[in-house]
Formats: C-alpha cells, sequence, structure tokens
C-alpha cells in the first residue's frame, strides 16, 4: 500500500516534470520554426530588385520595396528624435532628482502608457496629427511610433542609471562638482553603453509597429517627399500585400518579413552584445 | 542660535522676484532639475492628452447610444446603427482560447526555467524567448495566414469537429463550417504571441521565492514535484496572477496578428470556427474607410473601451507583481 503509493508519487515526479521540460522545448522551439519558414519563404523571393525598385502597378509582377525600407527608416528617425530625448531625460529625473510621490505617479504613468494597445496610440496620433490637417503624413506616424518609445526608454533610462555606484557620485562632489555636472560627467558616461542600448531595443520594437501606422502614415505606393505626405513602411507593406489575393504579392510579403525580422532580430542581439560587453562596473 | 541666523541672513540676502530666481538657474542644478521635471511631466500631459482626446471624440458616438452601444448586436455603417456586442464577444473569445493554451504552457516552461534547469541554460532559454517577444505582431500575422490558417482548415479543424462535435454541449463550440479562419485560429495565434511574457515574468517571480522554502519541503520528503506544486507555487501564485493579466491585456490589445486570421465579421457565434471581429480588429480595418463622424466616432468609443481595460488590467498586473516580489507571498 505504501509502496503503491510511493511509486505513484515519484511517477508523478518525473511525469510532470518532464512534461515541463517538453513545453519549455515547444516554445523556444516556435522561434526557429518561425526563423525557418521566414528563410525559406523570404530567402527564395529576396532579390536586388526589392532593395532597389518601387512596387509595380498592380497585374505586373516584379516590383520591389525600396519606399517601403526608406519609409521605416524616416518613420524611426522621427520617433527617434520625439522620443527618445523625452526618454532619457525623464528617465534621468526619476533617477536623479524624483522625490518620492511624484517619482512614483511618473513610474506608474510609464508602465501604464508601455501597456496601451498599440492601435490606441494609433488613434490618439491620428486626432491629434491627421485630424486638424485633414491627410496623413509622416510625421502623424512618426508621432504615434514616437509615444512607444518613451515609455521603453524612460524605464531603461533609469534602471542604467541606478546601477551606477553611489561612491561615483560621491566621488565627483568630493572634487566639487556640482549636481547637474556630476550627473552629465560622470553618471551618464559610466551608464551610457546600457542607455544607448535601451534605445536601441526600444527602436527595434517600435520598427516592427503595424496598427499604429495604419492610419497615422498610411501608405504609400511611391516615394514620399518631406514629412508631409503618407509613407510606405515595411509593416504596413507586409500587412496589405499578407491579404492580397496575388501570389506574387504573396512572395513580396514573405521578402519583406524577412528583412524585417532580420533587423528586429539583429538588433536585439546587438544590443545583449553591447551589454555583455559594457557591464556597469 | 543668532550667530547662525546672522550668516544665513548674510549668505542669501532676502531678495525675491526674477534676479533670484536667474542667480539660482544660473547655479546649473536647479535648471537642470527644472529641465528634467518638464520632460517628466511630459509623460503625464501626454497620457492625460491621451485619454481626452479618446473621451472628446467620441463625444458623438456616447450621446447617441449611452450605454445601449455596450449589448446592441449590430454594427451597421449604412444606416449609422453601432453596437459593440460582437467585437466584445470576439475580444473575450480570443483571449480566452489564448489563455487556455499559454497558462499552462507558460507555467510550465516557467517552472522547468526556474526550478529544473541548470541557471546557464535557463538564461539561455530565457534569452531565446525574449527574442520570440520581440517578434513583430505582423511576422505573427503572416504566418499565421499561410500557416496556421491552412492547417486548421485542413487538418486540425476537421479532427477537432469529428472528436468532439458529438459531445453534448462541447459540441456547440466545434461546429461547421470551418473556413480555417475565425475565433479558435486567432486564439491559437495570440497564445503563441503571449507565451513569452507569462514565461519571462512567471521565471523572475518564481526566482525570488526563498531558498528555504523549497529545502524544507524536500527535507520533509516531498518530491521535487510535491515541493515545486505545493510549496513553491502556492508563494509566487499572486506574482503569477499578474504574468497573467499581463498576458490577458496584451492579448486584448494586439491587433494586426489579429486581424489577419479572425475572418473579420460582425457576429456572435458559439462555434469558436466562425469567423468573427474584435475591438482592435474592427477598428484597424475600418478605421480608414469610416465616412460619416458618427461613424468614426464609434470607432473612437471601441477605442476607448479597449484602453480602459487595458488600463485597468495593466494596473493590477503591477500590483500583483510587486507585491509577491516584495516577499508579500505567504507560505500556504
Amino acid at each position: 500500500m505504501i509502496t503503491a503509493r510511493r511509486m505513484w508519487r515519484k511517477s508523478l515526479n518525473v511525469v510532470m516534470l518532464t512534461l515541463t521540460g517538453v513545453a519549455a522545448l515547444g516554445v523556444v522551439s516556435v522561434l526557429f520554426l518561425i526563423l525557418g519558414y521566414l528563410i525559406w519563404n523570404g530567402g527564395a523571393s529576396l532579390s536586388w530588385n526589392f532593395f532597389t525598385q518601387l512596387p509595380k502597378p498592380v497585374g505586373e509582377s516584379g516590383g520591389g520595396m525600396a519606399n517601403a525600407i526608406v519609409g521605416s527608416l524616416k518613420l524611426l528617425l522621427l520617433a527617434a528624435v520625439m522620443g527618445l530625448p523625452v526618454g532619457l531625460l525623464a528617465g534621468v529625473y526619476l533617477a536623479e532628482f524624483g522625490g518620492h510621490t511624484f517619482s512614483f505617479i511618473i513610474r506608474y504613468t510609464t508602465d501604464l502608457l508601455n501597456g496601451v494597445p498599440s492601435i490606441v496610440i494609433g488613434i490618439f496620433a491620428y486626432s491629434l496629427v491627421v485630424l486638424p490637417v485633414k491627410h496623413f503624413s509622416a510625421l502623424a506616424g512618426g508621432v504615434a511610433l514616437a509615444m512607444m518609445v518613451i515609455p521603453i526608454t524612460v524605464r531603461s533610462t533609469e534602471e542604467f542609471l541606478r546601477a551606477v555606484p553611489g561612491s561615483l557620485r560621491e566621488g565627483a562632489m568630493a572634487l566639487g562638482a556640482s549636481k547637474w555636472k556630476t550627473i552629465a560627467t560622470v553618471v551618464l558616461p559610466a551608464a551610457s553603453g546600457g542607455i544607448l542600448t535601451g534605445m536601441l531595443l526600444a527602436l527595434a520594437r517600435v520598427a516592427g509597429e503595424t496598427a499604429p501606422l495604419l492610419f497615422t502614415a498610411f501608405s504609400n505606393r511611391f516615394w514620399s517627399e518631406g514629412w508631409g505626405q503618407p509613407i510606405a513602411s515595411l509593416p504596413v507593406m507586409i500587412y496589405t500585400y499578407a491579404i492580397a489575393p496575388y501570389d506574387d504579392w504573396h512572395r513580396q510579403a514573405w521578402a519583406a518579413g524577412l528583412v524585417l525580422l532580420g533587423l528586429v532580430l539583429l538588433s536585439n542581439l546587438g544590443a545583449r552584445f553591447i551589454l555583455a560587453r559594457t557591464k556597469v562596473v | 542660535m543668532s550667530a547662525a541666523a546672522t550668516i544665513t541672513a548674510h549668505e542669501a540676502p532676502p531678495q525675491s522676484g526674477p534676479r533670484a530666481l536667474f542667480r539660482r538657474l544660473k547655479h546649473g542644478d536647479e535648471l537642470a532639475h527644472l529641465i528634467t521635471l518638464t520632460f517628466a511631466a511630459a509623460i503625464l500631459l501626454l497620457t492625460s492628452m491621451l485619454v481626452y482626446e479618446l473621451w472628446v471624440n467620441s463625444h458623438l458616438s456616447r450621446t447617441k447610444f449611452g450605454w445601449i452601444f455596450f449589448w446592441t448586436r449590430v454594427w451597421d455603417p449604412n444606416f449609422d446603427n453601432f453596437g459593440a456586442a460582437p467585437f466584445i464577444y470576439g475580444t473575450l473569445v480570443t483571449s480566452a482560447v489564448a489563455l487556455l493554451i499559454a497558462v499552462p504552457l507558460g507555467l510550465a516552461s516557467a517552472i522547468f526555467l526556474s526550478e529544473l534547469a541548470p541557471r546557464k541554460i535557463s538564461d539561455t532559454i530565457s534569452f531565446l524567448i525574449d527574442l520570440l517577444a520581440a517578434v513583430p505582431s505582423v511576422i505573427y500575422g503572416l504566418l499565421g495566414i499561410f500557416i496556421v490558417v491552412p492547417l486548421m482548415r485542413n487538418t486540425l479543424g476537421p479532427f477537432l469537429i469529428h472528436s468532439f462535435g458529438n459531445i453534448p454541449y462541447l459540441g456547440a463550440l466545434f461546429r461547421p463550417p470551418n473556413y480555417g479562419v475565425g475565433f479558435l485560429t486567432a486564439g491559437i495565434v495570440l497564445a503563441i504571441m503571449v507565451v513569452p511574457y507569462i514565461i519571462s515574468v512567471s521565471r523572475e517571480v518564481l526566482l525570488t521565492v526563498p531558498r528555504e522554502q523549497r529545502e524544507a519541503a524536500l527535507a520533509l520528503g516531498a518530491t521535487r514535484w510535491e515541493s515545486t506544486w505545493k510549496v513553491v507555487l502556492p508563494w509566487a501564485r499572486a506574482g503569477i496572477m499578474g504574468s497573467i493579466f499581463l498576458a490577458l491585456a496584451r492579448a486584448l490589445g494586439e491587433t494586426m496578428a489579429v486581424t489577419m486570421v479572425i475572418g473579420n465579421s460582425a457576429r456572435i457565434s458559439p462555434s469558436l470556427f466562425s469567423p468573427g471581429d474584435t475591438i482592435a480588429s474592427t477598428i484597424a480595418n475600418q478605421f480608414t474607410e469610416a465616412t460619416g463622424d458618427l461613424y468614426l466616432s464609434a470607432l473612437i468609443e471601441l477605442g476607448l473601451v479597449l484602453f480602459l481595460i487595458t488600463f485597468i488590467l495593466n494596473g493590477m498586473a503591477r500590483i500583483l507583481i510587486v507585491v509577491t516580489e516584495r516577499g508579500g507571498g505567504r507560505p500556504a
């Protein structure tokens, strides 16, 4: 009787622990499945034309997504210019100046902003930028992406500034530096590797965002000049091409997916690499 | 005491007005404080503006339909009649399917990573899972359309209908027709997308459980599994709930992948194979073609609803996670 119970407990132990391992392996294998499918389907359709040509009119095969690649870069530039400074300085405030209650409120709001669905951010940018001028623009898309860059940058900046040991600050102050001089010349440089990594990750995260661009930056089958016109981007192109009924467009969607995923994963790997090299003290 | 008072008075003459402010700013510290404070406050301002814009721009729809908006089952742009019920239903069903799959899978993986795997392997796998979380949602949609939908149409769907279709009650969930797109497909894709969040947060929480707790259970003769199931998990349950809320908030608000595989049809049907729509997918699909102010306003009200739900869920999740990580979890 006792041995039967013991047997049951032991086998339950083995079975359940094995299952947890199987689950973990299963989840990780999804990543490799995704990579494999994209390389298999996208690699075949990837050509030089993809990077250099405009999309062909509907019905003609061939063409590329040069405008969408440049468009994505322009949108990212806007997001970086508008979002990163806000995120950086707010992060400095939280780590170096913040009091108790106000900092708590800012931190909490930042986390909540981070959790707002991207489509809702799209509506916000639409009503802020598109509605007043009545047309879609690269600027509106940039505002939407910047809204998503800010919370990520704030939290990573604060985290890396906090990791700088207090003795460095005390050392600088003992030498007579004022507080802001200490921050600007000692603390920020010490944490710069981490902060830049955080920024890179924030940009990588929004590079793949589609929903907030659908009705802000919209799309464009031609080159978009300046910042006030609708502009194409890789994620929106993937969406449009994937749901269209043409085989040639599907192939291009796979190719664009491979390029986008490659960019995102490479920046994540790069960030990881930089972090490992520049451990804060 | 009077000496101290004189010194202070000497160093900072009782001078007020713009000149004094300017002198203090010139010192640098105050200025830096002020600038960074402004940017931090900008985040508060942006968030309030977000709420304000959603509230104001949904005014038409809110005043016309009132609370009935939430249980009207018709969404008919041609006759300016808008009800959110089909989308709320679709959002809840797809998220429920996603959590039913993702929670056991994610929790099991987190247990493996925190309790069994050696630290090095655990860290590597966690990094790969973080990469999975970084995959853009439109890529999940792409794979959904070309891999999961055919799989559901040709293999998985017929199998489920054959196995469960005739069981009373439960069978209603698995009724043909099966087009490949629909609630179940969307739920499966969502599950894959939210699993990384459950794993990484749960793993962190499980790692904060004190080692003595495990050792005490093992010393009493418990097997490894028993110590995990009866001691470690109860200790961490609030944080694990937090990770599930976080995943739920993601699932509710997820747009692109769902839009690409759910079939986009405003209907309420018990069958999981039925095409449907979620709040987010409706906004994504119809926003650019919304003609008329009331139509647009109704879509923005959908956005407001989505915002409020995720706002509340995220808030609750943060609290639960913080409580557990500070060691507030009670031993069972």
